[in-house]
């Protein structure tokens, strides 16, 4: 015989049975397999950039050294440090004045009228305080990107202790040339030490302002040796502009305005750059992060890349490249 | 108190059965599939190192032939530049690109569908892309206008069953609808567009725009044709979590992450991973091209499980 009670006694256990199952059911197809991928716990990246490949060159020290000014220090030169910088075994930002950035102050006044006073200044402090701890001496500008395990490359193949000026040749002015400013150039420690002694006894003066220009007028005089720093394909390393004024395609033409000074004919298009490209001028900071996104990060997962300087047998004859006799 | 007690347990017996009666009935509902890949998750991951390390070489090989991606790319004679740079560009790497055009243009080719209305087209062009399939069993649909990485869409798709029905991209939301962005890229499984293609034909599932009272973009309404085969909306991500499938551009991703990540720009940024970009131009296209396939740090090896191999007669890459 039912009674209100025992109806709301039974009415309580069908909410208590229908509940407790639901809560059963619920948490099993939480649980639910997809069966075809399952995911792993939180871990860390693998794609960043791995411990470099057998190749120890890490007995190879760089010092790269930054023409900056105090008005650059925040809106560019900090970018610089947060990017590349850190991939040089020491760095060393070049200004009028020393500062916490830190910056080395070189006692010579701000304006592109000085530019090569501060070159000047900046070798003769490197040679005074690292001549014993570093083998090669890059300068670059605020706007310079640098990839520095590229120039480490291809720096392996030339001897410090050898009289070497490397970067972007440029023709005109100086009869076998001299190395664009804004795309950084490199001297090993033989040819800082000529640059000294050239300014020691007056064989190199300051006789012009163009900076680039005026250093490799004093290398020539120096006898400093002018190497090739474009790979086995004959693509540049060293880039006084961005990117985007040699890799898109163009119908083939007259050379433009800002390819006039290079001493070896410049390609444009896909075959104009090195897959190991050490360098790139005028590039803003954004771009510098884009720049080392697209350089240490972002990549096709397992491409085989067509390049590969490992790979090919060092033969001296048929894969080396001509050199181009200036015009 | 016996009866009382009885009453309770009988009660508590009906309240289960009654529960679980539902709970079957509600999964054979012939318009939601249950099956064993019957998913409502919102993102898809791509699968780590580890997850991939455990995978036996002859399971790789398997993924490997298994992971081919067909192109469906949207192209119109207005945005022939575009056109031309996919071509030149990111489309030599699918193992079949097909250009779908409104209208045919004479300086490039492609298949023309004749179609003015976006929707329409796209019905079209995945139609034709899924009666053409062969053995391809994985579907990247584009504009022109996209930048993509397939080698990265592979290594996303590389464990997922082309069986089961995957719809992936960038997922957004608008109201209950959650769809993927046709900026982005939109990925489909086999088993995605078979079913979009066989409820393509039901005019009360999945009408033709024109009979809607709003128009709604073709994105959108890919998704609500889907929705109703039981295929959802799925965002594409690498194994942390970030979005792969980008409706902006790399500048652009940077310059925001400068402003909100200042203190670490790169990594705040956008995934090593990436498998698309958007708002490109064609020049940044070409640029992307050396970027992504050739510029790298000398010494790194990334010790990837699979090879793919660089497309044949191309120069860019």
């Amino acid at each position: 015989m039912r009674n209100p009670t025992s109806n709301v006694i039974f009415i309580t256990g069908l909410l208590t049975g229908f509940f407790c199952l639901h809560f059963l059911l619920g948490s099993n197809s939480i649980k639910g397999k997809r069966g075809h991928f399952i995911q792993s716990d939180h871990h860390r990246a693998a794609a960043k950039n791995q411990t470099p490949a057998d190749q120890s060159n890490g007995t190879i020290r760089i010092l790269c050294w930054i023409m900056t000014m105090p008005k650059y220090l925040e809106t560019r030169t900090q970018h610089v440090r947060a990017t590349w910088a850190k991939h040089c075994d020491r760095v060393l930002y070049m200004s009028s004045t020393s500062t916490d950035f830190p910056t080395v102050g070189l006692n010579v006044s701000e304006g592109r009228e000085n530019l090569y006073w501060k070159t000047i200044r900046a070798f003769q402090f490197l040679q005074q305080h690292h001549m014993h701890d570093m083998d090669w001496f890059l300068k670059a500008d605020d706007d310079t990107f640098v990839v520095v395990e590229n120039l480490r490359h291809a720096l392996s193949r030339f001897d410090t202790e050898k009289p070497w000026y490397l970067g972007r040749r440029f023709s005109p002015f100086i009869r076998k040339g001299y190395m664009s400013g804004g795309a950084g150039y490199v001297l090993s420690k033989e040819a800082v030490r000529r640059f000294i002694t050239g300014f020691q006894t007056g064989k190199c003066t300051h006789f012009s302002e163009l900076e680039d220009m005026a250093l490799g007028k004093c290398m020539e005089t120096m006898e400093v040796e002018l190497g090739d720093t474009r790979d086995e394909k004959g693509r540049q390393t060293f880039h006084p502009f961005p990117l985007d004024h040699y890799v898109i395609r163009t119908p083939p033409r007259r050379r433009p305005w800002y390819m006039i000074y290079d001493f070896y004919t410049p390609i444009e298009g896909p075959g104009c750059c090195s897959d190991l490209a050490i360098s790139f001028h005028y590039i803003p900071p954004p771009q510098m992060y884009v720049l080392e996104y697209l350089t240490h990060h972002l990549r096709a997962y397992g491409y085989r890349h067509r390049y590969h300087p490992d790979d090919k047998t060092k033969s001296n004859t048929t894969e080396h490249v001509e050199v181009q006799s200036p015009t | 108190m016996l009866s009382e007690g009885g009453s309770f347990m009988k009660g508590m017996a009906m309240g289960g059965i009654f529960c679980l009666g539902l709970s079957l009935f509600g999964s054979f509902s012939p318009a939601t599939e249950h099956g064993p890949g019957e998913h409502h998750h919102h993102h898809v991951k791509a699968p780590s190192k580890d997850e991939l390390t455990r995978l036996s070489d002859g399971r790789v090989l398997e993924l490997v032939n298994q992971v081919r991606v067909s192109c469906i790319i949207m192209v119109q004679p207005k945005i022939l530049v575009y056109w031309a740079t996919a071509l030149d560009t990111w489309s030599k790497h699918c193992d079949k690109a097909v250009f779908y055009t409104s209208e045919s243009s004479k300086a490039l080719e492609a298949v023309d569908l004749n179609e003015k209305d976006d929707w329409a087209r796209l019905c079209k062009a995945l139609k034709h892309a899924y009666e053409n399939a062969g053995d391809l069993r994985w579907f990247f649909v584009a504009k022109a206008t996209t930048f993509a990485i397939i080698e990265n869409l592979k290594h996303l798709v590389l464990a997922k069953d082309p069986e089961q029905p995957f719809y992936l991209g960038n997922a957004m939301k608008s109201g209950e609808l959650e769809y993927v962005a046709y900026e982005s890229g939109i990925v489909l499984s086999y088993e995605a567009l078979k079913r979009l293609v066989n409820v393509l034909e039901d005019e009360e599932k999945c009408p033709e725009r024109g009979h809607a009272l709003w128009a709604m973009s073709e994105d959108k309404q890919l998704a609500v044709c889907l929705k109703y085969t039981g295929v959802f909306a799925e965002n594409g991500e690498d194994s942390h979590g970030k979005g792969l499938f980008n409706s902006k551009s790399v500048d652009s991703l940077i310059t925001d992450s400068m402003r909100d990540n200042p203190t670490n720009v790169v990594e705040g940024c956008c995934s090593d991973l990436a498998v698309t970009f958007n708002e490109m131009s064609p020049n940044q296209m070409q640029v992307m091209m050396f970027g992504v396939y050739r510029l790298r740090p000398y010494g790194h090896d990334f010790h990837d499980l699979l090879v793919f191999q660089p497309p044949e007669g191309s120069d860019n890459d």
